[in-house]
């Protein structure tokens, strides 16, 4: 048994240490947000926050979140900067075919939650894990920019 | 009830070149809808009496927009409230055939195009109704009513939504022929309104195919020939079934798979496998004699595509001669191939990412044995389709796993079995042959292109008696350009790999070359490339149109920050017309740096211009991967690309900045998911020969090619 706290709550699952972040949330928890992309911390599509930074739940072992807080997708709503992040994507109408966008605004929550002005730059450097294959980047930079915007005002 | 505009039922040949008759009583699931506390006019729309507009679209969302462009064609219409329309993704029901497909699936660019009529038609046909309910409960003349914003309006200023007039307008017979507006009077049609998917893209919630959870449901992960063509000659499985939550191991002619009670457990079940494999015939294929073999074919006459005057005679002062090479490519689709299938006595039911629901009906109706009514395809959203949702294996395998097994199966690919799963866009190589006057200016062109057979591979077409493959030379042998005498050969060459659809087919290659020459007919007669195209394109109005407006837009022929160069192309495909002018430069890591991408597109009359831009945008994202790193290669036998280390993606800090113009056009709506595609790469290596004075005639572009 690991124990774990997914999005607040305390939850225990029955599964080998080793196995991936990814792979709990979506078999053993049933939180199917978080999206399998590349298996090697390669597309960011996996990204989750682990006490408030950003992972790449695939290639974490699920040992390694003893004793820290897991946030995903399905907990954005909740939080302040999430919340920005999310109405500045739906703005934007950020998504083309979507199965990258979780990962992109948990990339993007964490980007403005510990730089609240990100410069192109940082936005470049932040958000470069993160693949997505429909090309959305440049409405991805626009949200963000507008989520930093409204969460300054 | 019967609708007006349920398709007729007919017999069609699908995929794996089965013929097979197909027929549904779609007629009677809709006469369901008499008892319903809703209006059902037909397949395609129902208004509640809480005035709630729902669009069910048989189309599969993969990103293009479909599920709002479809329902903007009923609801414009049906005069709705478009803040009271949803969209439900549709069963397979041949209600939901594409019209230019005969059968249920997305592709081609097609969505548009083949339902701007048809959708319409539902939607009008469902006011008339409306409008008749109204009428006939005032007792007015239906002539004196309006409809705006879902209600009908009386001259006299009575008003009542549809929601009220659900009962009534049931009963109304359906109109055959019910009139369409004028493009004058629309007023969703033509605007940006925000996508209806949207919401559900943004919190995790909306479902893809990976997402389907299931009672008792074991996920698959299975290992196939490292070689295509190859089979496993024997399997030792006692590792993997020593795997915690391992709990089968079947083999199939697709490979052996390992079904587990998760993904993790069933890819480290995989993994165990020790299994001897036969290579078969294909075991020294190589991607340096794939090349040399297509290369060497373009020496020869080939199949006629094309042939205007005569270009042996022509009298040519000079030649000029060029061959050009594009890899095989492989999709990358964000969500990695997967499907899930439960096969009980004498039923299937999947669920999957697919562009291909009618085909998948047939085709799982023989794998299982089962009648092909028997079939049900739950469409998921696609993680990426981009025409590799068009195949079938992942489905096909999924349901012979779950007939094996007898449970609920969800097979995955891991991404290196999704890149290494074949179904590449083709490998080709095009050698051009101009003769030039005295002046440089071209009197004849010979293009040969040696490919192989999407059409022979799509197991549901034939190459026509012609022997030319049409989208082997789509892009070449439709040419826009006068020159007098013209022939375009194909040549059939097959190394042995799986072919299929990718993002623009053959124009994603062919287009590249074409206008790549193009670029160099221009050089060689020492004109200025955008003259030199519009002083040719007099038979090709359209093509004109979207280069002026892009070299306009584009501020063609002004100057440039030190180093920055442009080039400009332009392409038909899918009835639509895309030019693109790019603005590069050379960066200090010798790579190319795409800075702007400046396009004018020419789709006829568009649904929703934003997706229309957002399509443009995400092609030129789609061409700048492949034009700078797509390429899958073979050493003995293998795929030597993997994951995206070794097949490397855009990121965000290389995304060009991109202008989309529109022409505004009266002429039918076409597709746009894949015409922004073709101009993209033609126009990086013209500017990429401006800054060098280097020509690249191979993709993906090599920077050590660029150096001086």
């Amino acid at each position: 048994m690991v124990k774990l706290n997914v999005n607040g709550k305390a939850m225990q699952v029955d599964v080998d240490p080793d196995t991936p972040i990814l792979w709990v949330l979506r078999d053993s928890l049933g939180m199917t947000g978080t999206k399998f992309g590349c298996g090697m911390a390669l597309c960011g599509a996996c990204t989750v926050h682990l006490d408030g930074a950003p992972i790449r739940s695939c290639s974490t072992p699920v040992s390694a979140a003893a004793g820290k807080k897991i946030s995903t997708i399905e907990s954005m709503s909740a939080g302040k900067v999430g919340k920005a992040v999310q109405a500045a994507w739906v703005k934007h109408d950020v998504p083309q075919c979507g199965y990258c966008q979780s990962g992109q605004i948990m990339s993007a929550v964490a980007l403005l939650a510990s730089n609240p002005r990100p410069s192109d730059q940082d936005i470049d450097t932040a958000m470069s894990g993160n693949v997505c294959r429909c090309g959305t980047y440049n409405q991805i930079r626009a949200a963000i920019k507008d989520a930093a915007a409204s969460l300054s005002a | 009830m019967t609708t007006a505009f349920k398709p007729s039922r007919r017999t069609f040949l699908k995929s794996s070149g089965l013929v097979l008759g197909f027929t549904l009583p779609a007629a009677a699931r809709l006469a369901e809808a008499a008892a319903a506390p809703e209006f059902k006019p037909n397949a395609y729309l129902r208004v509640g009496a809480d005035n709630r507009v729902t669009v069910v679209v048989g189309l599969s969302e993969m990103g293009q927009g479909v599920h709002t462009a479809i329902p903007m064609l009923v609801a414009e219409e049906l005069d709705a409230d478009w803040s009271r329309v949803r969209v439900e993704q549709a069963p397979v029901d041949a209600a939901f055939d594409n019209p230019i497909f005969h059968t249920q699936a997305t592709g081609g660019s097609t969505s548009v195009n083949g339902h701007w009529d048809p959708m319409r038609k539902a939607g009008a046909a469902a006011r008339e109704m409306l409008v008749a309910a109204a009428a006939q409960a005032w007792k007015v003349d239906a002539a004196e009513c309006r409809t705006e914003k879902g209600a009908v309006i009386h001259k006299s200023g009575k008003k009542l939504t549809y929601g009220r007039l659900v009962a009534a307008a049931a009963k109304q017979p359906v109109p055959k022929e019910p009139k369409l507006k004028n493009a004058a009077d629309f007023r969703i049609i033509g605007q940006p309104l925000k996508r209806l998917d949207t919401p559900k893209k943004i919190n995790g919630s909306g479902k893809y195919g990976m997402d389907v959870r299931l009672p008792g449901l074991l996920t698959a992960v299975m290992a196939r020939p490292p070689v295509p063509g190859g089979k496993a000659v024997s399997v030792n499985d006692s590792a993997a079934k020593k795997i915690k939550g391992v709990r089968q191991v079947i083999q199939i002619p697709q490979g052996v798979a390992v079904l587990a009670d998760g993904y993790w457990a069933a890819k480290k079940g995989r993994d165990a496998l020790e299994i001897k494999w036969d290579d078969g015939p294909h075991a020294g294929l190589s991607s340096d004699a794939i090349s040399k073999r297509l290369t060497e074919a373009t020496l020869k006459e080939g199949k006629v595509a094309r042939s205007e005057g005569n270009v042996g005679t022509a009298s040519a002062a000079k030649t000029l001669e060029a061959v050009y090479e594009a890899p095989y490519l492989a999709h990358a689709c964000m969500e990695p191939m997967n499907a899930t299938a439960w096969v009980k006595k004498d039923t299937v039911e999947i669920w999957a990412g697919t562009q291909s629901q009618g085909p998948n009906q047939n085709i799982l109706s023989h794998v299982a044995s089962v009648a092909p009514k028997k079939v049900k395809v739950n469409t998921m959203l696609l993680g990426g389709g981009f025409g590799r949702r068009f195949a079938p294996d992942f489905t096909i395998a999924a349901t012979l796993l779950s007939k094996a097994s007898g449970k609920p199966v969800k097979l995955v690919y891991s991404r290196e079995d999704d890149m290494r799963g074949y179904f590449y866009r083709p490998a080709s190589v095009t050698r051009f042959k101009a003769g030039l006057d005295a002046g440089g200016k071209p009197v004849a062109l010979t293009v040969r292109v040696a490919s192989p057979s999407i059409m022979e591979a799509s197991g549901f077409m034939k190459l026509p008696d012609t022997g030319v493959d049409s989208f082997g030379v789509e892009g070449v042998a439709d040419l826009p350009y006068d020159i007098a005498n013209l022939r375009v050969d194909y040549l059939r060459e097959e190394p042995g790999v799986q072919v299929w659809f990718w993002r623009s087919v053959g124009h994603s290659q062919n287009i590249f070359f074409s206008e790549s020459f193009i670029d160099e007919l221009a050089h060689a007669a020492g004109e200025d490339p955008f003259e030199f195209r519009r002083a040719r394109l007099g038979k090709a109005p359209r093509h004109k149109g979207v280069l002026e407006l892009a070299a306009e837009r584009a501020g063609w022929g002004s100057p440039l920050p030190q180093g920055v160069h442009r080039g400009i192309a332009v392409a038909y495909s899918f009835g639509s017309y895309v030019a693109e002018v790019a603005e590069v430069s050379i960066g200090a890591d010798g790579r190319p740096k795409v800075h702007r991408v400046v396009a004018a597109v020419d789709c006829g009359q568009v649904v929703n211009p934003e997706i229309v831009k957002r399509q443009v945008e995400s092609a030129i994202a789609y061409g700048l991967t492949a034009a700078l790193y797509g390429k899958i290669t073979f050493k003995d036998g293998r795929v030597e690309q993997g994951n995206f280390d070794t097949y490397p993606m855009l990121r965000m800090s290389e995304m060009p900045k991109v202008e989309v113009h529109i022409v505004k056009s009266d002429s039918h709506a076409t597709g746009m998911g894949e015409p922004g595609l073709p101009p993209l790469a033609p126009a990086v290596t013209a500017a990429l020969f401006k800054a060098t004075g280097k020509r690249i005639r191979r993709l993906p572009i090599d920077p050590g090619e660029l150096k001086a």
